[in-house]
Formats: structure tokens, sequence, C-alpha cells
């Protein structure tokens, strides 16, 4: 993965993307365990945006994995913009499904959570992070799930879900068929 | 107190009744009262005093004269005149008989009693409104109160009793229209000598005071059905349910049983009979459920007011797992005339289906509101227009609403419906317990359900999931709709939820709960529509930056 | 004892009078789905995940509290109770914090087995991320809220089985909860012998011992049948 693949290559059929929004990246981890098997996915598509990859403007894609709730201002603008340009769009884990741990923080109101974790959990600089400028996003007043925000396709389960099903389901995309995702939360 | 005595009471009271030139029936009921019927009362009596009049003019309290909107209300019993919004002064006039200029001044307090608010009426479970002293039992007695009683317990054998009740046709008022005979069989063929009889006066619909305004002005009468009951059905106990916002009406039942058992109407030998009957009032702590039979059940028994499914029905298995018998209060006051003029004279009124009359409760946007009983079969259209005037300010009906919460709204177009249970089912409502509200074109239907359904997830008790977890969704969905920011998935789920709740939900808190929803799909989808958002997605990221 | 004969999903079944359709089709090896009935438990009918169709009568019937019928034919299974139960389970999810991820419960939860069951791959009813308490006052126990459906086997195995009734329910609707004895904290409900079958009988992740991580706590009913077993025949035996 050292070098982006260009999109004229030979054999490989569809642009595929992933998105992570607000969840651990562990889902992310779960996808770099397909190991081997990343080489033979790379064969047949070639992974357009990702957090593993450069870029300022999200490209069109037929299969895009989103991972993570939807927790802030930043995040809802990216699911909508990464929904309107793909294809396919995939619930990847629990927190884009259900919310998860990423939406347990919506037993709490917003500022309390944000004075928890910036003013009485500080270790240097106690103070909220959001200055005027708009580089930190402002946290949404509830986590979501992505389907409540967005229409979604397909739904993975899991915290993480492991690379089998990742790999079943992504390749059943694109072979074309109805994908048969063994399902459970957690 | 035997037969006789009961006779020679009540002709006692008739003379001494007949002796006075005149006498004024103060309405004392929650809605008169509520507007300084106590004090008129007083007021007035004190002025009889001072006129040295106490010979010749009595002033008593009595039951709800129905137009409640006008009160305190007086009825002058020489000519039936009811005179509305008295103040003390006016009232006195009343004591001036062939005085022209007091009866001039009169004139514009004085109700219009040929007007069809009154006229159309016919009064069974409401005959003595506004002529009976619910705190007196001489005055019950007078209007030959517990006459069918006693005919009952001297004259009749059970089996007479339960053939006059078949005859009859009288189906349940507490909604559902179950025919009351056959109930009362089912119980009186249990076995055991256990038995109970449960009066459910947990009146709880939003708008809905009829059961109120009986317990309130006519107690002994619900006494009297009950121990009918009781006597046909083999039960010695009876239990009245009581929500415990009736204070009034529980203080007047108190009264009226002390009496009651200080006459022998009730206890160990009623009427001098071999009949044992004694009644108990138990109150409700405020929850809508305990109006559900199983739940009323419950918490009689003093456990936590929840239902249980069904069956075993209440009849085989009820209180104590003895057999009971529950019926509302509207049903119990039908049954002493039911036996003192039989059950052929009550099946002559109404339809085909539905015997006799039911009293609603009209409120809402019409001119009038108050209490009416009409004849089962009168249209609703006659109701809403000529008797409760329509629209206050010449505006046009919308729509009305019966049966509460488990009902539904019934459009203006099918406002010629006949007042009976099937036609009103049909319609996609029900009769209920007879509250009727009238909307006129500035309501909006999609928050007449969103309020009903937000009134159910308060009263859900939270035992059947498709109920305690439904209403919360539901009344989120129809917010979303109100708001404008709803799209068509919310609308298939607001379907789908309806769908379970009827279907999966235990009882019939749960189960009538998206009959309001339901009517609106049915008869104002457009209003739905208006306040869908067309851009779905648009509308999810407008809702997610929001508070929740 | 008479017996009766029906039919349950086309096949022909026996059960003994006064026996609920749901042990007469496990019984048969027919499994329907439920939540509040545990065998060895009165039951409640509040779940409503074991509602059959019965044909003839218009209503769907809680198979745990509906007794067998001579002739009696019953579906446990079609299009419209799927649908049912799948909107019923989600529900549940929705009302709670059910976070599967980081309960002690993941992997052995009743909940968490009839989402899979029932092919739940999301649910579509909006989260309610109710603030709901944790008692960690009892010794031994821990009652998490978050976690509960309020199928109410605890309180009837306090109840019927334990005999203490320590453990009721207050509140209604949505504001549904869980008490010991006068709502107080657990640890201070002297009604409770801390004989732990409350724990063991939770479908969920509710109740655990604590000390249990992540995927930890694992739940062991035999008890039941035996004490019910021994209660009944006055067998004490083991299976």
């Amino acid at each position: 993965m050292s070098e982006a693949p260009s999109r004229e290559a030979p054999g490989r059929e569809a642009p595929m993307a992933t998105v992570w929004l607000g969840g651990c990246s562990g889902c992310h981890m779960s996808f770099m365990d397909l190991d081997e098997r990343l080489l033979a996915l790379a064969e047949r598509v070639e992974l357009g945006a990702s957090p593993l990859s450069d870029f300022k403007d999200f490209p069109p894609a037929d299969i895009t994995l989103v991972e993570g709730a939807v927790a802030n201002e930043d995040n809802l603008e990216v699911l909508r913009r990464v929904r309107a340009r793909s294809k396919v769009l995939i619930a990847f884990g629990d927190c884009a499904v259900t919310g998860n741990v990423t939406a347990m923080r919506n037993l709490f109101a917003v500022e309390d959570v944000l004075d928890r974790a910036y003013r009485q959990s500080a270790t240097v600089i106690a103070g909220l992070p959001l200055g005027g400028d708009g580089v930190v996003p402002r946290l949404l007043p509830r986590v979501r799930p992505i389907h409540e925000v967005v229409q979604v396709d397909h739904f993975l389960q899991g915290c993480p879900p492991d690379a089998d099903r990742i790999f079943d389901l992504v390749l059943a995309l694109l072979e074309g068929r109805t994908p048969e995702i063994a399902r459970r939360f957690g | 107190m035997t037969p006789e005595d009961l006779n020679e009471r009540a002709a006692a009271e008739r003379a001494r009744q007949q002796g006075f030139r005149e006498r004024l029936h103060c309405c004392t009921a929650a809605g008169c009262l509520s507007c300084g019927a106590e004090e008129l009362k007083r007021d007035l009596t004190a002025q009889v005093e001072a006129r040295a009049l106490s010979q010749q003019v009595e002033v008593q309290g009595t039951g709800c004269l129905g137009l409640c909107s006008r009160g305190p209300l007086v009825r002058r019993a020489s000519d039936g005149a009811v005179f509305h919004e008295l103040t003390p002064s006016e009232a006195g006039l009343l004591l001036q008989p062939g005085d022209a200029a007091a009866e001039a001044a009169l004139a514009a307090k004085r109700l219009d009693t040929a007007h069809p608010f009154f006229a159309h009426q016919q009064r069974i479970v409401l005959e003595n409104a506004g002529r009976v002293d619910p705190e007196r039992l001489e005055s019950y007695l007078a209007a030959d109160g517990y006459s069918a009683l006693a005919r009952a317990v001297s004259e009749l054998s059970r089996q007479e009793v339960l053939a006059e009740l078949r005859a009859s046709g009288l189906r349940g008022r507490g909604g559902a229209g179950y025919p009351t005979g056959v109930k009362w069989e089912l119980v009186a063929k249990q076995p055991g000598t256990t038995k109970y009889i449960v009066c459910n006066a947990d009146e709880g619909d939003p708008g809905a005071f009829m059961d109120r305004s009986v317990l309130e002005g006519d107690p002994h009468r619900v006494l009297e059905g009950m121990a009918i009951a009781g006597y046909a059905v083999g039960a010695n106990q009876g239990y009245l349910y009581v929500r415990g916002e009736y204070a009034l009406a529980i203080q007047r039942l108190q009264g009226a049983i002390r009496q009651a058992e200080r006459e022998g109407l009730l206890g160990p030998r009623v009427l001098d009979s071999a009949f044992r009957f004694r009644v108990d009032i138990r109150i409700g702590a405020g929850a809508f459920v305990c109006g559900e039979e199983t739940a009323l059940i419950a918490s009689i028994e003093g456990g936590r007011g929840e239902p249980r499914p069904r069956p075993p029905y209440p009849p085989e298995k009820g209180l104590w797992g003895q057999p009971t018998l529950i019926n509302n209060v509207e049903t119990f006051a039908n049954i002493a005339p039911i036996i003192r003029h039989g059950g052929a004279w009550f099946a002559a009124i109404g339809t085909e289906r539905s015997k006799g009359t039911k009293v609603f409760a009209v409120a809402g946007k019409t001119a009038h509101t108050g209490l009416v009983e009409v004849p089962m079969g009168t249209p609703l259209r006659t109701i809403v227009y000529e008797m409760a005037g329509g629209i206050a300010d010449g505006g046009r009906v919308k729509a009305i609403q019966t049966g509460g919460p488990s009902g539904g709204c019934i459009p203006e177009r099918l406002l010629d419906l006949p007042v009976d249970y099937e036609s009103l089912v049909g319609a996609g409502s029900m009769m209920g317990s007879g509250g009727l509200i009238v909307m006129d074109e500035a309501s909006c239907m999609v928050d007449v359900a969103r309020y009903f359904m937000e009134f159910c997830r308060d009263e859900s008790c939270g035992k059947c999931v498709p109920c305690r977890a439904g209403t919360v969704q539901m009344h989120q969905l129809l917010e979303r709709f109100c708001a404008g920011q709803a799209g068509e998935h919310d609308l298939a789920l607001l379907k789908e939820l309806g769908t379970l709740l009827r279907e999966a939900s235990l009882c019939g808190l749960g189960q009538t709960a998206p009959n309001p929803v339901l009517s609106v799909l049915r008869y104002f989808p457009e209003e739905l529509d208006q306040r869908l958002h067309h851009d779905a997605e648009a509308a999810a990221a407008a809702a997610a930056t929001e508070p929740a | 004892m008479s017996v009766k004969t029906l039919t349950i999903n086309g096949k022909t079944v026996t059960g003994l009078a006064g026996t609920s359709l749901f042990n007469t089709a496990w019984e048969a090896g027919i499994r329907i789905p439920r939540l509040c009935h545990i065998g060895g438990l009165s039951d409640i009918g509040a779940c409503r995940l074991c509602l059959v169709e019965i044909e003839g009568r218009p209503r769907l019937h809680p198979a745990c509290m509906t007794e067998v019928e001579e002739g009696m034919v019953v579906r446990t299974e079609s299009e419209r109770l799927h649908a049912h139960r799948k909107l019923i389970v989600e529900l549940l999810f929705a009302e709670g914090n059910h976070v599967c991820a980081v309960c002690v419960s993941n992997g052995h939860c009743e909940l968490q087995d009839l989402a899979t069951s029932l092919g739940i791959d999301h649910v579509r009813v909006a989260y309610q991320h109710p603030r709901r308490p944790v008692d960690a006052s009892h010794a031994r126990f821990t009652l998490d809220l978050n976690r509960c459906v309020f199928c109410r086997r605890c309180m009837r195995v306090c109840d019927e089985v334990e005999g203490a009734h320590t453990l009721d329910v207050a509140g209604r609707g949505a504001e549904l909860r869980l008490i010991a004895d006068l709502g107080q904290s657990w640890g201070t409900a002297e009604s409770c012998t801390s004989c732990g079958k409350c724990v063991q009988v939770c479908p969920t992740g509710a109740l655990f011992a604590k000390g249990s991580a992540v995927g930890e706590m694992t739940k062991n009913r035999a008890f039941l049948q035996y004490i019910v077993t021994a209660r009944e025949k006055h067998e004490w035996i083991r299976k």
C-alpha cells in the first residue's frame, strides 16, 4: 500500500473507500487483519479514499465502509458528502450501526462531557478546545448511528467486525451477490 | 326496612315535598360547585330563613343539570324552569312568585329548556339529575329509589332478574359493549358461593365525566344496581373502585352506603330478605390503566395496578380468583329502571343492536358543552349541531373524537352516523365511555393524535414491551411530524409500530393506543402528508444538530 | 389427567390438559422465542415474544400463558409474528443502554441471541439513551438498570423460589425501574438473602456477580429446575 494504485490498473473493478467517523479505529484495524487477503482484494478493487490515504475531497466510490458514529458537525458533513458520492454504503461496525461506545456520552449533557474531559481531567492546560477558528468541530447534542442520518445499504455488526466477515461482504458485493452476513451485536 | 316500609317512607317523603309551595334545586355537581354553587345554595337558604319561608320553600342540592358551561344552575321544581349563572341577589328573585318585575329580571337568566340540548334528551341514567338530593336517602326513595331492589329480592327469582336483563338488550357502557345479560349469566352459572360484584368507577378518558356526574348526583342508584346484580349472580360483596380524583363522588358514595346500611337496604338482610350484600369503596391512586378490568382487580387486591392476559376472564376467575362481575357506573345505573319497567320497555328504546340511551360528555369548540343523554341511534350530527349548537363562533366542524385515547376521530362528513356500538367501530372509532370532543377547522389532527399518544405513553403501566416502549417511539415520531421533520421512513415506521401495538400489546390500553393515529391515517392522510419532509436526509441532518 | 391433541406448525403433538402451548411445543422440539418466560417460574405474558397464531381466533396469544386445547391449530412462525418479534427486540435495544461490546454478558446474553436469531442487523427505532442508575451497593452482586429488559424473572425467582421478595418494580411506563425492598439501595435491603438466584435467571447483564469483566458473566440456570423438581416431585435429581 505504499503506492496508491492508479485507477487504470488492469483487473481492478471498482473504487472502494473507507471512512472513519466517531469511533476508535478498531474496525479499520480489523480491516487490516485481512492480511494476505488484502492483496487478493487489491487485485479486484482500487482503494480510493481512506484514513490511510491522503485526499482533499472524497472521490466517488462504488463501495464505502463507514466506521464510527455521527458525533460532531464534521462527521455529519463528511457522512452526507460520502453518501452522495457512494453507490453502496456500509455501516461498518457497531459504532456506525448502533452508536455503541461512542454514544455512551448521550447519557450526559455535552457541556458536562466536555467539562469532564477538558477541565476536570486536564493534565496540562485546562480549557475547552472551542476556539472560533473552527479547527475543532463542535460536538452534536447526541451521538447517532449513521442510518439515522443517511440511507445505509448494508450493516456489518461487531465491535469490531472480524476480518472474515469484512472480506465475505466486500467479495459478495464485488461479485454482485446478495451478501449473507452473520449477525451479532458486540 | 321491609318493602312495605320502603313504600311508606317514599310516600311520606313525596307528601312532605308536596307540602312546599316551591322547591329550588341547586346543582351541586363538581362543575357548578367550581363556580360557586355551594355559596349560592347557602345564601339562598339564608334568604329563605330571613324571609321566614322555610315552611313554604325548600332549597336542596341536586345532581348535574347538564349544561355545565353555564353554572351555577338552579332548577325551579314548580315549572321545571332552569336558571343559569345566578348571583345570590338574582337567586333571591326566585323567592318572589307572581312578582312580574322579578320574573322579568329573571327572564334573561332563564334557560330555554325547549332547546334541542334539553328537548332531544331522553333521560334514564340521568332521570334523577336535577330532582334528587344526592345527600338524602329519602329524596331518592321518593323517586322510586330501591323499589327495583325491593321487587327483585321479594318478588323475582334470580333467573327472572337475569331474564329481564337479557330481554333488555343492555350492553356494557364502559366502551366495549359486551351484552350485560350474558355477562351476568356467566357469573351466575359459576359454581361456588364466593363471588364479587365490582363497579368500575375509574373513569379516566380525557374530557369524560359521565360517571362522575352519576356518582355525585345519584349515588344510591349505583348501589341499587350493584345490589340487584349481587342478588342475580349470587354475590354478597361489592366493591366500588373510584378514582381518587373524584373526592366529591367518594364522599357522597360513603354517605350513601352508610345511609343504605343503616336503613337495611344494604347489609346482612337486604330489605328484610335472606339476601346479604355489602359494598365497600376502593380508591384508585390515579392510574388510567386501572380502568382495565384485570388491572382494576389487581389494584383492589392490594397489588400493583397492572393487567394480566385474559383468559381467564373475570367472570370465571376475577377478584382473589373468584367469579367476578365487573360493570361500569353507567351500566349499573341502568339496572334499576330495567327492573322497574321491565326489559321489554328498555329494548324498545334505541336501535336493533344497541338498546337504551347513552350519556355523552360533550366538550370542545361547540356553543354548548355538558352532559346529554340520548337514545341509541341518534345521529352524531343531531348531537353536534342541534343539541350542542355547532361551533361557537360560527366556525366549521372538522371532526369529532369519541372513545378518548382508545377511540378515533370521525370526520364531519360522517356525522350522519347513528350512535351505536357497531357504527362507531366501523368508522374506526368506538363508543368508549362517552367522551365526545368536537374540533373545528383550526384543530390539527396530527397534533390531536400526538396528544392522545402522549397520554397513553404516560399511562402505560410498563408491563409489556410493545406498549411500554412502543408508545414512546410513536409519540416521538408524531412529534417529528408536528415539527415537519418526518420522512417517508418515519411514516412507514409509525404504521408498523401501530400494527405491533394493536396486535401484540397485553391489554386494551396498548391495543387501542394507535387508534387515534390510525384514524388520522384513514380520514386525514393529507394532514400527515403536509407535514412530511420530502428531503428526508436534509431533515435527518437538521434533526441531528438540534438538542434532543 | 386428560391428554389433548393439537397441531403446532403442521405437526401433531399432545399435551396434558393444563399445560401451556409453550411447554408443549418445547417438548415437541419446537422453539418459540421468549424473554420473560423461564421454566420453573410463574408466567406473566409480558415480553410478547412468544405470541402465536391460533386458527379461528382473531387475536395473537402468548404461548406461555395459553393452555392446550383439543384440536387447536397453532402456528408459531409466520411473517407477521416474525415482524412483531423483530420490532419488539428492536424496541428493547432502543429503550435501554445495551452496549454489547462492553457488557459482562457479551456472548452469553439472551437479548443479544434473540437479535441474532431474528436477523436484526440494526435498530430502526430511535435510541432513547435513558439515564438509569447502577446499584453496586450489594456486597456480591451489581444491578445495572441500563441493561434491564424488565422481564421480571429476578422478581419472580426471589418471591417464588427464594421466598424473599426483595426485588420488585416501581414507577410505570418508560419510568419503570427495578427496586430492592422499599426502593432503597440493594446493599441495605434486609430481606435479601444474597442467594444470587436473581443473577442466574437474568437474561442479560443487568444482574451480575461482582468482579466479572466483559463477556465473563455466564449464568447457571440448572438450579431452578433442580429446586422446582424437588418441590413438585420430591425428587432431588441433578440432570
